[in-house]
């Protein structure tokens, strides 16, 4: 048994998939994948340049550098220019700016910025400098919700007492509601991001699916996966059906990962979040309960209330829901492009405006 | 969010009471955790994210993925013979 | 104080020997005995040569050949940790500098250094690394002729800084740059790309994986000489280094105002370097190399080149990857497996490990 079987990413079975989607689109559709790993699998291997140019994949605010709101950023730079504190983080938020500066920025003038790859990472880093406070900025997806959890309950087993994490962790089904919920909402079908719900499972979303009349697909992340999953939802949209179907059965049940499940709920509970752009969505984060509040950095520290300013001109919000283009921001191009980016979508690689914008230049 | 990878499962020890295991990525090695799927044996697969274990890769769910991909009527009229030179 | 069994010493030296500590002291930067010592103790003795040996400030070379003109590059080394898996900052020192120079189309003849050490830092790693040095030294076929070492203050440097300067000469009548790239022209790379990355990633420890891979610091300077006397038509040299080979491409392709078009299916890329950086989240393309270099050259010579290089040691896996098309604004396209392109652009900061 190979881990991943080599033909998933064999480009004639792609290929061989898109040519079934063509054959049978007979109308415009319009699909979103709401996960930062989808969109960067779509654009390393061009896959929507294989598509029939009916079908549109919108990204959607998949990936925590979109999505993580300014408020917390500022939290992030607040705590990490403390001289008694080490800031450790997962690489991609060290770009992501504040009102006027990022992590890199902190890093540059002094404050202890690491990255790490691993939760468990930190909590080392918090074991060998026991003078130190190691503050993790806990991002991402339910993806990342049970590794964090994991290390809080070993923090605590461990008496280890200088540890906190910065919890900015988001929940999908929520954004999901409220992209759908949206009266200028153009999406009409959905790729579950393969990885949340192989925590997860996918039980949350037969209602989604019934409320909203739409099909959504459980989809992995190789080329062949991907091509499945939008193939399986093409045919639900060509025939009128609006279930939950599964393309990613190798790693996804209904149920998901019970142990997992458990430990997210012991440790966190739903809160309102702010996703920056979009706005506030009830119960999409994750927060620290009662009882691991000392884990709580925001508890742990005293941090003063910034104002925030985002670019008066970024149309964020609407591109990560769908109901916008990058194109048609007047500012996109222009005082917009990814070496001067006014907002998170143009500032990530794979935000949804920087990724038109790299596609476009291939056009002209 | 998802970059997760799988790998082979190799050993499963304990490191300062918190399951771990070392996980073979087709000749790159990395020490995982393995809290979040406990029941892990050696020589399984494992979908690996961030350091821990997500999920297990279960034989016959990887079939179901082969399953679905032989039922696309793209795959069999598409394809030529299947060839075994993966 | 003068003791009989003392060295006698003059000016404001610290008078204990080197060999109590075991580590860099301040002393060793005064430029008094302890400087002498460490100079003659470490380095002479690995290093030695006629012309460092006449131990001046400064040597002087021999004149420019006729029809050739003096080729100079200067490049520093902070690289952290200093050992990793096929290599050492010394290595790399030597390796970068030598290449820097050849890819001008020059042979490397003479180098320079400047060794910062800090306070500290262990005489026994300083030893191992001056040997490398010396040993890539030998392997490039150059001299080291004037050296400098200084002393800083513990937490004012980072264990060892090496600063080098090459010299070398070329034909005068060659036109090898970034800016000579011709629309038509084929991308050849003298092999697998990211392994420099990888291994020195893999040292820093902090990243938990175990791959085996090894930098491939090499001096590349035969290869281009292989080349050259061939008498091909050479554009373009140059080293995928910092930014990797993509960023290295963009800058070709900006310099010389043309279009690059890859095949990403031809790019060589090691199993487990691929395989890391599908753990990690990084991208080979971006990853730094040491012993590569990129060679652009007309389409009808793509083939002699590689016969040439797939001769040479360092160029064995060698293989054409693209070609240069129509003149533009200087943009480098990659082909994927499925026909699609993406376009690659520069790296845009430090590269940082994905989770998404």
């Amino acid at each position: 048994m190979s881990e991943t079987p080599q033909n998933l990413r064999d480009a004639t079975l792609t290929k061989a998939i898109m040519a079934e989607i063509r054959r049978i689109t007979t109308q415009p559709w319009n699909i979103m994948e709401i996960c930062g790993g989808q969109t960067h699998a779509i654009m390393q291997y061009g896959l929507d340049q294989l598509l029939p140019s009916e079908i549109t994949l919108i990204h959607g605010p998949g990936c925590p550098v979109c999505v993580t709101s300014l408020q917390s950023i500022e939290q992030a730079l607040q705590i990490a220019a403390r001289p008694d504190v080490i800031f450790t983080t997962f690489g991609d938020m060290l770009r992501v700016p504040g009102n006027h500066a990022d992590l890199f920025t902190a890093r540059s003038q002094g404050a202890d910025v690491r990255v790490v790859y691993s939760p468990l990472d930190s909590l080392k880093i918090a074991t060998a400098n026991p003078d130190k406070q190691v503050v993790f900025f806990a991002i991402g997806f339910e993806t990342t919700a049970p590794t964090i959890a994991s290390t809080i309950l070993s923090a605590r087993k461990a008496g280890i007492n200088n540890f906190s994490i910065l919890p900015a962790n988001v929940l999908v089904p929520p954004a999901m509601h409220a992209i759908l919920s949206n009266p200028a909402n153009r999406v009409q079908g959905f790729l579950a991001a393969g990885h949340v719900c192989a925590v997860m499972g996918y039980h949350e979303y037969p209602p989604i699916a019934g409320q909203y009349q739409i099909p959504i697909v459980v989809t992995g992340f190789e080329p062949v996966d991907l091509a499945t999953g939008i193939l399986m939802t093409i045919q639900q949209l060509e025939a009128g059906q609006h279930t939950v179907s599964n393309a990613y059965p190798r790693f996804v049940t209904l149920e998901g990962n019970l142990v997992a499940q458990k430990m997210i709920s012991d440790v966190f509970e739903p809160v309102d979040r702010q996703w920056r752009g979009i706005g506030t969505i009830p119960l999409s984060g994750l927060d620290l309960r009662p009882e691991y509040a000392r884990f709580n950095a925001l508890t742990r520290f005293e941090l003063a209330d910034t104002p925030l300013s985002e670019s008066p001109l970024c149309i964020a919000g609407k591109v990560l829901s769908g109901v916008a283009k990058p194109f048609e921001c007047p500012a996109f191009g222009k005082e917009c492009v990814p070496a001067h980016p006014l907002g998170a979508p143009m500032v990530s690689s794979e935000g949804a405006c920087a990724a038109y914008y790299r596609y476009h230049r291939t056009r002209e | 969010m998802c970059l997760g990878i799988p790998g082979k499962v190799v050993s499963i020890f304990d490191q300062e009471n918190t399951l771990m295991a070392s996980v073979d990525f087709d000749g790159v090695q990395q020490v995982v955790c393995v809290a979040t799927t406990p029941e892990v044996q050696v020589g399984q697969y494992v979908l690996v994210h961030a350091g821990f274990a997500l999920n297990v890769l279960s034989d016959t769910e990887a079939e179901e993925t082969l399953r679905i991909l032989r039922d696309l009527e793209a795959f069999n009229a598409n394809l030529p013979e299947e060839d075994s030179n993966q | 104080m003068n003791q009989p069994d003392m060295p006698i010493v003059e000016g404001p030296n610290c008078p204990l020997p080197i060999t109590d500590h075991g580590t860099i002291v301040i002393g060793h930067g005064s430029g008094g005995q302890m400087t002498h010592d460490l100079i003659r103790g470490v380095f002479q003795s690995r290093l030695g040569n006629a012309i460092l040996d006449t131990a001046n400030d400064a040597a002087s070379i021999t004149d420019t050949p006729p029809g050739e003109q003096l080729v100079v590059s200067t490049d520093a080394h902070i690289v952290s940790p200093l050992f990793f898996a096929g290599g050492d900052i010394g290595r790399l020192a030597v390796c970068g500098t030598v290449n820097d120079v050849a890819m001008l189309g020059a042979e490397p003849r003479f180098l320079t250094a400047t060794f910062i050490l800090e306070e500290g830092f262990s005489i026994h790693e300083l030893e191992l690394i001056v040997d490398s040095f010396a040993q890539a030294c030998q392997e490039a076929g150059v001299k080291l002729i004037a050296a400098d070492t200084k002393v800083t203050e513990k937490g004012k440097s980072d264990k060892l800084f090496i600063s080098t300067t090459g010299f070398g000469w070329a034909k005068s009548s060659l036109r090898i740059g970034g800016e000579q790239a011709k629309p038509g022209d084929s991308v050849i790379i003298s092999g697998s790309v990211g392994n420099h990355g990888i291994s020195v990633a893999e040292a820093r420890g902090n990243l938990g994986f175990s791959s085996q891979v090894r930098s491939d610091t090499a001096p590349l300077n035969g290869l281009v000489k292989a080349l050259l006397a061939a008498d091909l038509n050479v554009h373009v040299l140059r080293d995928p280094t910092r930014g990797g080979l993509a960023t290295t491409l963009v800058e070709i392709a900006r310099q010389s105002k043309v279009n690059i078009e890859l095949d990403e299916q031809s790019i060589p890329v090691d199993k487990p370097v691929r395989k890391t950086c599908e753990l990690l989240g990084l991208d080979p393309l971006y990853l730094a190399n040491e012993g590569k270099l990129i060679l652009i050259l007309p389409e009808n010579q793509a083939e002699e080149a590689l016969r040439i290089m797939r001769g040479s040691p360092y160029g064995e896996h060698s293989q054409v990857i693209g070609r240069v098309s129509d003149p533009s604004r200087g943009q480098v396209w990659l082909k994927t497996p499925f026909g699609t392109t993406r376009v690659l652009e520069m790296l845009a900061g430090e590269m940082l490990p994905r989770i998404c």
